[in-house]
């Protein structure tokens, strides 16, 4: 089949690529776009690792023909630090909180905490959990994950209030 | 002006940020933004994708492979199958338990999944593409997966590769499906003490096969430089000079010449160990085309043949006089081994420490037998999570003991205590050979009763037993107990090797002139955090703050030989080798110090980062201004330089130890399980991280929830592997995924340099029985003794309609 062209702003850049149809957005990301951030656990949508924000959503970019990112807004774990280079509030938490372990869900995980966090800026524990469902980790047991998105949504609020 | 006064004594410990410092992890700045290196994320120019070909059939004939149609697809460079691997002698592999295993299948296939050919192309998806066109005539044959019918007279054979070999790596085969037979202790005198004892209880308990199944898949990528004959292999390494002596050994390449690097490792537990078929068939490729090939397995890949764990058929029995002091303890085990012996223990061993089985109790006399089978399942045999089968001993001494306070009509804790090895027994023998370092059962315990405040959870237990009689309820509470003992740190080279090399392990340190450093170990770390913890253990040695010290790891190249990362093994045997590494460099830093402050070494005492004059700190040298010296002073009688390099030779293994409790409640209608409180009492000796030792303990016993809930490997009557992608093999998520408490006591190993033991896995030991027996705890007042892992829903509903529980 032919190549296509695709068009999308990805961490504030736009860009412009020819790709196979059939190309996972999540091997265009890794692989022709050199973003290799976010990782691939499974085959069935199940864990998370490749979760991206698109126009405004979590998603799990395995699931993600690159065609349908076409015109998006994406934003990858590569995008969510300051540009001066510091590190956004949830990453310095899960720093600060031992959040990681082998760091292979971490950027996923973020990526999903950074939206969540937007769509429900103080989140009970309970809905961080649910919240964070789909995206499995296998080192940390998430109770440094919750903490870690407990204290960044604290630390945000604080920033918000302050601004 | 203001003179600042110099930095406190306390100040100075605190820069250090050494041992029993909750220190900020060095690798989570990578981590966080995205920048870690995992194998799947090299990219080197002209690379190209290896895919495997896979047996549909549990076990078949190859009648032919076709590859014609698969070579047509554009991008397709080669598909490579036995046939073309017989030349250079690479069809088959050693495993590390001294079997082989099939690379491509040779004329049969033996579990579903198995590599059959490998394909090689540009990119992964025309090498996915012409794995669906490689046309292959299968016959099928007669499936096995019942390890108690695979001994059957008429039980098909499996291994005709082996079927003459009657004399296997560990001695005998009684069957042509027989791999061995493993016994130690006391098999007539345990008998014989059964047959005497007051009470008797015996009871089958399977330990169901499992999965490590690490986020991150197992891969590598070869690439062969044919000018200058040098093979670089990155991969998922647990152990990367094991992967290099035995690639250098198989493939007939120098050593010198093979440079194995682990890169970042997204988890291993156990997974990640063993030789795969993908990084043979990946060496080779490389060698044939020349050009880098890299070699990622899918989730069902993962899943269905780079290793399993447990699938362990126990059963124990135990003698004890009527009022609960136990006299003997004899088991069996019947251990499914799938197509090929590829355990991954110390070759010693061939079901690993299986026999630290009489656990934290002072059982007089017992016996161990364990016959392991082939079957048409796949290969591996692995320590996930746990130190090589000390999970599956814990598990039935844990749930064995239960059974027997049942009998006994005793509280399990009393149970327990009553049976414990006294702290002043120590160090201890066990009747199984083991002689354990150190401990302090009885203090663990007490303090764990007291904190989860046992006795008020058996009365709310009692009260809930009479209002679910009444009606008034539906749930039942059930409460476990677990104290488990885990044996790490493998090990003495005198009795633990594998494929020959001793289980030593390895620490150079080197420090610069200005008085930072490089450590350089033969571990690997794959979330353990080594670059943060070991970087604290040099710290507290030598007096530099750990945050001008590197860590490096997993080049072998560069990095000392060591034996790497698994069975918690790190810090017990390259933690020690640190330690030591350090205090070479410190006796050496005695002697610059003596000359540079004209005085005898022995008038020196060392303190946290210097050497001062005994009695006149005042005169001192910093660690910082011996270093410079050692490079610029012509020093008599010294070398110039500071590096110093340890290869640690354990004198025997460590004993953790620890004490669990969890309360579960059980929708009798649903058989669903809530886990309402799991309290984790750990003690790991010296701890050198407490934040990361929480850390570790947070995610054992999440494996713990998940082996113990639902996870399960199976297989159905022809071979068809069932549960093998995360839709139906279980990993908690954050919502079932109880919140811990975690708890310490400190009992120092006597023979390691810092007095550390390693925890990685304790929580997975004790996990697992703590949460099954709360769930057969929370039905033992309707009668049931044992019911089986996994417990999930079904099961657990199965159990209360069984017990006529149900509406
Ligand atoms: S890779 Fe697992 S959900 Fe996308
Ligand atoms: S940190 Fe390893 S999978 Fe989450």
């Amino acid at each position: 089949m032919s190549d296509i062209d695709v068009k999308m702003t990805i961490n504030g850049q736009e860009i412009e690529a020819k790709a196979d149809p059939r190309t996972l957005l999540i091997h265009f990301l890794r692989e022709d776009q050199n973003l290799t951030g976010a990782h691939i656990g499974c085959d069935t949508s199940h864990c998370g690792a490749c979760t991206v924000d698109i126009d405004g959503k979590s998603v799990k970019s395995c699931t993600v023909f690159v065609g349908q990112a076409n015109g998006s807004d994406i934003t990858t774990i590569e995008g969510i630090a300051h540009p001066d280079g510091t590190l956004h509030a949830i990453q310095e938490a899960f720093r600060q909180n031992h959040g990681l372990q082998c760091g292979f869900c971490t950027p996923g995980m973020i990526t999903r905490a950074y939206r969540l966090l937007q769509e429900n800026p103080t989140p009970t524990e309970t809905e961080i959990r649910y919240g964070i469902s789909g995206n499995l980790c296998r080192c940390t047991g998430y109770q440094n994950i919750v903490k870690s998105i407990m204290a960044a949504s604290r630390e945000l609020s604080l920033k918000e209030a302050a601004e | 002006m203001n003179v600042q006064s110099p930095p406190s004594r306390e100040e100075r410990i605190k820069k250090l940020q050494g041992l029993g410092s909750s220190r900020k992890r060095v690798e989570d700045a990578r981590f966080t933004q995205g920048t870690g290196n995992y194998v799947d994320d090299i990219k080197l120019p002209g690379m190209l994708f290896g895919d495997f070909v896979r047996s549909p059939y549990g076990h078949a004939r190859i009648k032919s492979i076709d590859k014609e149609a698969a070579l047509a697809v554009p991008g397709v460079i080669a598909v490579l199958t036995a046939e073309d691997l017989k030349p250079l002698n690479l069809h088959y592999m050693p495993t590390l338990a001294g079997d082989v295993q099939a690379v491509l299948a040779d004329e049969k296939v033996l579990f579903q999944n198995q590599e059959v050919a490998f394909v090689v192309a540009q990119d992964r998806y025309a090498a996915a593409d012409a794995v669906e066109l490689v046309e292959v005539d299968y016959e099928e044959l007669p499936v096995i997966n019942d390890a108690f019918k695979a001994l059957d007279d008429d039980a098909p054979l499996l291994r005709e590769d082996i079927k003459d070999k009657m004399e296997g790596a560990h001695g005998p085969r009684k069957h042509h499906n027989h791999i061995f037979l493993w016994e130690e202790g006391d098999k007539e005198g345990t008998e014989q003490a059964l047959n005497n004892a007051e009470v008797m209880v015996e009871e089958k308990i399977t330990y169901q096969r499992v999965h490590p199944c690490p986020l991150e898949t197992c891969g590598c990528v070869a690439s062969m430089d044919k000018i200058n004959g040098k093979l670089t292999l990155w991969g998922t390494f647990q152990a990367p000079h094991a992967v290099r002596t035995v690639a250098s050994l198989i493939t007939n390449i120098p050593e010198h010449n093979i440079r194995v690097v682990s890169p970042d490792i997204g988890g291993g537990f156990g997974n990640k160990v063993g030789v795969y078929p993908g990084y043979i068939c990946s060496v080779v490729a490389s060698i044939v085309t020349g050009k880098p090939v890299k070699w990622v397995e899918d989730r069902i890949e993962n899943l269905t043949s780079t290793a399993f764990a447990r699938d362990y058929h126990m059963t124990g029995k135990i003698a004890a006089t009527a009022d609960g002091k136990i006299t003997g303890l004899w088991t069996h085990v019947l251990a499914d081994h799938g197509a090929f012996d590829a355990c991954a223990d110390p070759t010693k061993f061939p079901a690993g420490f299986f026999h630290i089985v009489t656990g934290s109790y002072d059982i007089p006399i017992a016996y161990v037998g364990v016959d392991g089978v082939y079957t048409n399942k796949a290969p591996g045999g692995v320590a996930y999570r746990c130190s090589f089968r000390v999970t599956e001993a814990a598990y039935l001494i844990e749930r064995m003991i239960d059974v027997l306070a049942r009998k006994l009509d005793m509280d399990p804790v009393e149970l327990r205590i009553k049976n414990f090895i006294k702290k002043e027994q120590f160090p201890y023998q066990s009747a199984l050979g083991w002689e354990y370092d150190s401990g302090d059962y009885h203090t663990a315990m007490d303090q764990a009763t007291k904190a989860v405040d046992y006795p008020a959870l058996r009365a709310e237990q009692a009260e809930n037993r009479v209002a679910f009689d009444r009606g008034e309820t539906r749930n039942l509470m059930g409460i476990g107990v677990a104290f488990f003992t885990e044996i790490v740190g493998a090990g003495p080279v005198k009795n633990c090797d594998i494929l020959g090399l001793g289980m030593f392990d390895s620490c150079e340190i080197r420090i610069h002139p200005t008085g930072s450093a490089i450590a350089r170990l033969g571990t690997i770390s794959q979330g353990q955090g080594h670059a943060t913890t070991f970087a604290q253990i040099v710290a507290s040695e030598i007096g530099i703050p750990a945050e001008d010290i590197t860590l490096e790891e997993g080049d072998t190249d560069t990095a000392p030989y060591g034996l790497g990362t698994y069975g918690s093994r790190s810090t017990p045997v390259a933690g020690a080798a640190t330690a030591m590494a350090g205090r070479k460099i410190r006796a050496k830093a005695q002697m610059i110090a003596a000359y540079l402050l004209e005085v005898h070494e022995g008038d020196l005492e060392w303190d946290v980062d210097r050497f001062q004059i005994k009695g006149n700190p005042e005169a001192h040298k910093t660690m910082k201004e011996i270093a410079f010296a050692s490079y610029n002073q012509a020093i008599p009688g010294l070398e110039p330089g500071l590096e110093a390099v340890s290869y640690y030779d354990p004198p025997n293994m460590t004993y953790p130890f620890g004490a669990y409790f969890c309360v579960v409640d059980v929708d009798v209608d649903t058989g669903v399980t809530d886990i309402r409180k799991f309290y984790a009492l750990d003690d790991c000796g010296t701890r050198i991280n407490p934040m990361i030792i929480e850390g570790q303990v947070h995610g054992g016993l999440t494996e713990a929830v998940a082996i113990a809930m639902g996870q399960e490997i199976s297989y159905d009557e022809i071979g068809n592997v069932k549960g093998a992608s995360l839709m139906d093999f279980y990993l908690p998520t954050a919502v079932e995924t109880p919140t811990y408490e975690t708890d310490f006591t400190v009992t120092p190993s006597p023979h390691h340099p810092i007095g550390a033991k390693g925890v990685g896995e304790s929580p997975n030991v004790g996990g697992v029985p703590a949460l099954s027996n709360a769930v057969n705890d929370a039905f033992a007042h309707k009668g049931l003794v044992h019911t089986q892992m996994p417990h999930d829903h079904w099961r657990v509903w199965q159990t209360a309609q069984r017990l006529g529980l149900t509406g």
